[in-house]
């Protein structure tokens, strides 16, 4: 029980559990070496709503809120492949929510119904190889042309960049204007002339996961695939970047929970010294201040979600979650693999996979740094 | 078309079972789940009624609990549930089950009744025959594929050999086998319906059914420990022995 659970939430919660455990946890070890999640999974996982969570019925969702995707993201995060739980997670929560909640009608016409079957994947294209934390600085342009706009620059560190069929993409529409009063979102399709997909790279973690490098060269984009307003770009991505991080924070929490229980079972098992690891205090009372962690990590991050349902101004809470459970998951994965020994350090047991996932989660989508700046600014 | 599907709510087989000591009845907790058998049969019987047009009404007898196993099999779309919950019905023999399901099936109406081949906590395997039986219609079982239209059923009956092509004039009962369709999973948007939709609530009086037990459970005896295996070391003559102990045990 939780009090910020009720019934849909905890419907929510087992369905995915269930899913995750049946169709993806037994295959998603190929995944990882394949470099990719195969689209027939995104495609099944379309049909069976997961991509909705956050769509009106009108576009066939079920239209909840930021704690349906919190909860989503941490039964993902418990199939302990945090390179499918992203590829997902940028399309349903990083991607989507530009076109759901800024785009216009023609745009939700257009797109929401195929993305929330999971026929079309989404992708946010945001950071460049030169602005990355600071986002106002960023250098792609759009430059206003007929009927349309004509985008030039380059992006970096794309999820889905190349497995993605429409991109979110933020570009400056006024050279004269501030950073953050001169950055508009358009959203382009795959096969655009002019955009063209730099190259996948390799990463240390999220290995299922495509990562890539964006170009665009006199890209013709047209007006109608503007999202939200000219100009106001900024507002709107850090608006939802309040859901990007709290579902990252939600990921994490699963990871974290995950190992702990992965860790528990391991040492429960496991004799040294003429008693199992578990009997030593000092293993056991570690795993359980870090259990202890991730049980208040997970009640401020369904707390910073419900303020951020209920329309509450959250970046203070969000940021602080962000800084928080990116930081917690790394310190819980390092004693995981730690009481694990050996085998913790041997590529492909699950504890090992999450290590290298957890190191992102202090990094992407808003740097531990970055967080701490926006909390003790509201301090 | 109207399709009745029986489906059976059972303690989580991933858990542990316990016994009554007195009764040597199950002990069923409150949050029990849809036996995995009957996702086949409520997969068939929404397959039948999305083809043909029609609806499906699931049909199930046990302490409701929190109805959780019920809402599932709703969640995957059928339309509505009669559910028959009778503290008198404890500890029921297949028979008295037959018969509960039977009444009422005949009340809801039904042109074809869909059930599983056995279930996984009781596994008597006889309900599905009885049933027929009591509706005066006939059994069709062990179907792997299932066809009804123009008051007509045709099934394809598993055998060892391979299929019997079994068809039969409806109404009539098909008890189908796990595995041969893939059970849809609930949409989320098939869940948050579910709970809307319509569950009546009954119990043997209401329909009428004698409760008076017929079947007592006298003892349970853990079944016995697997004896350790031969264990044969190869010096290079091994495989001779094994022929001899696969002769032995007539496989060979
Ligand atoms: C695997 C992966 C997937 C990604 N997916 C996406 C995606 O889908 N879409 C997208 O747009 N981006 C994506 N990113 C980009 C990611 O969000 C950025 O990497 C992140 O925002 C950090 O930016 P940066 O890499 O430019 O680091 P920098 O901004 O160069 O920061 C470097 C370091 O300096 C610190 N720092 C920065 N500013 C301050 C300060 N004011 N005070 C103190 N320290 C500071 C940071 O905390 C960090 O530790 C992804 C990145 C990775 C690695
Ligand atoms: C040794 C023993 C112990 C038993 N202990 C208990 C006990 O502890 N508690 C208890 O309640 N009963 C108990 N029973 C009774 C047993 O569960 C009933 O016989 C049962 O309701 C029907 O038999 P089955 O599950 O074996 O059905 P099967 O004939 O194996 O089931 C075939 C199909 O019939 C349908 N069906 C069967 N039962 C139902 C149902 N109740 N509702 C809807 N559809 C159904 C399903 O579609 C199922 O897939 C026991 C029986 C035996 C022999």
């Amino acid at each position: 029980m939780n009090i910020y659970l009720d019934d849909d939430l905890r419907a929510i919660q087992a369905q995915t559990a269930e899913y995750v455990e049946r169709e993806i946890v037994p295959k998603a070890g190929a995944w990882e070496q394949e470099g990719r999640v195969p689209r027939e999974v995104l495609r099944h996982m379309g049909e069976v709503g997961f991509f909705g969570l956050r769509v009106s019925e009108e576009y066939g969702g079920i239209g909840m809120g930021p704690l349906a995707s919190v909860v989503f993201a941490e039964q993902l995060g418990r199939s302990t492949f945090g390179g499918f739980t992203i590829t997902v997670l940028a399309h349903t929560d990083l991607a989507m929510p530009y076109v759901a909640k800024f785009g216009s009608d023609e745009l939700k016409q257009r797109y929401l119904p195929s993305m929330v079957a999971g026929e079309m994947i989404g992708a946010l294209a945001v950071t460049e190889p030169d602005a990355g934390s600071d986002v106002a600085s960023i250098r792609t342009t759009a430059r206003r042309e007929g009927d349309g706009y004509v985008l030039n620059g380059t992006k970096t560190f794309i999820t889905n960049g190349v497995e993605g069929d429409l991109v979110v993409v933020a570009a400056k529409t006024d050279p004269e204007a501030k950073g953050s009063r001169s950055i508009s979102l358009f959203l382009v399709e795959k096969g655009t002339p002019g955009f063209s997909v730099g190259r996948a790279l390799s990463k240390m973690g999220w290995r299922s996961s495509d990562t890539a490098e964006l170009v665009f060269e006199d890209c013709f984009v047209p007006a109608s695939n503007l999202i939200g307003e000219e100009n106001r770009g900024f507002y709107c991505i850090m608006q939802n970047f309040q859901n990007e991080r709290l579902v990252l924070a939600g990921q994490s929490l699963g990871e974290a929970q995950r190992a702990i229980e992965l860790t528990v079972d391991h040492v429960r098992n496991r004799r040294a010294f003429g008693a199992t690891l578990w009997d030593k205090q000092a293993i056991r009372q570690r795993l359980a201040m870090h259990q202890a962690r991730v049980d208040a990590a997970r009640q401020l991050t369904y707390h910073a979600a419900w303020l951020e349902s209920q329309g509450e101004d959250a970046v203070r809470v969000v940021s602080e979650v962000k800084a928080l459970v990116g930081e917690l998951v790394n310190d819980v994965l390092y004693d995981c693999v730690q009481f694990h020994g050996g085998m913790g350090y041997v590529a492909e047991t699950a504890v090992e996979r999450l290590y290298r996932d957890a190191r992102i989660q202090s990094i992407g989508g808003g740097a531990t740094e970055v967080m701490l700046e926006e909390v003790a600014k509201r301090m | 078309m109207q399709v009745v599907v029986c489906v059976k709510q059972i303690p989580d087989p991933s858990g542990t079972y316990t016994l009554d000591p007195e009764t040597h009845f199950l002990v069923r907790p409150d949050e029990q789940v849809l036996d995995d058998t009957d996702r086949y049969g409520v997969e068939m019987g929404l397959q039948i009624a999305q083809a043909h047009g029609g609806s499906v009404t699931l049909v199930s007898m046990g302490p409701k609990g929190s109805m959780q196993g019920i809402r599932q099999a709703l969640a995957m779309g059928a339309d509505r549930a009669v559910v028959v919950d009778d503290a008198d019905l404890k500890g029921s023999d297949a028979l008295t089950t037959a018969q509960v399901l039977a009444a009422a099936i005949q009340r809801t109406g039904f042109d074809l009744v869909i059930t599983g081949t056995e279930s996984t906590d009781g596994y008597s395997g006889v309900v599905p025959q009885m049933l027929a039986e009591l509706l005066d219609v006939p059994a069709l079982t062990y179907a792997t594929e299932v066809e009804a239209r123009d008051g007509k059923v045709t099934i394809n009956r598993q055998t060892s050999a391979g299929y019997d092509v079994v068809e039969a004039s409806l109404p009539a009962v098909v008890s189908v086998t796990a595995g041969v369709v893939e059970p849809r999973y609930p949409t989320f948007k098939g869940i948050m319906d579910a709970k809307k939709k319509e569950v009546e609530e009954l119990t043997a009086s209401d329909l009428g059914v004698d409760t008076s037990l017929r079947q007592r459970v006298t003892a349970v005896e853990p079944a016995p420990e697997r004896e350790a295996g031969v264990k044969i070391e190869d010096d290079g003559e091994a495989h001779l022995k094994v022929v001899e102990l696969l002769q032995q045990k007539k496989v060979i």
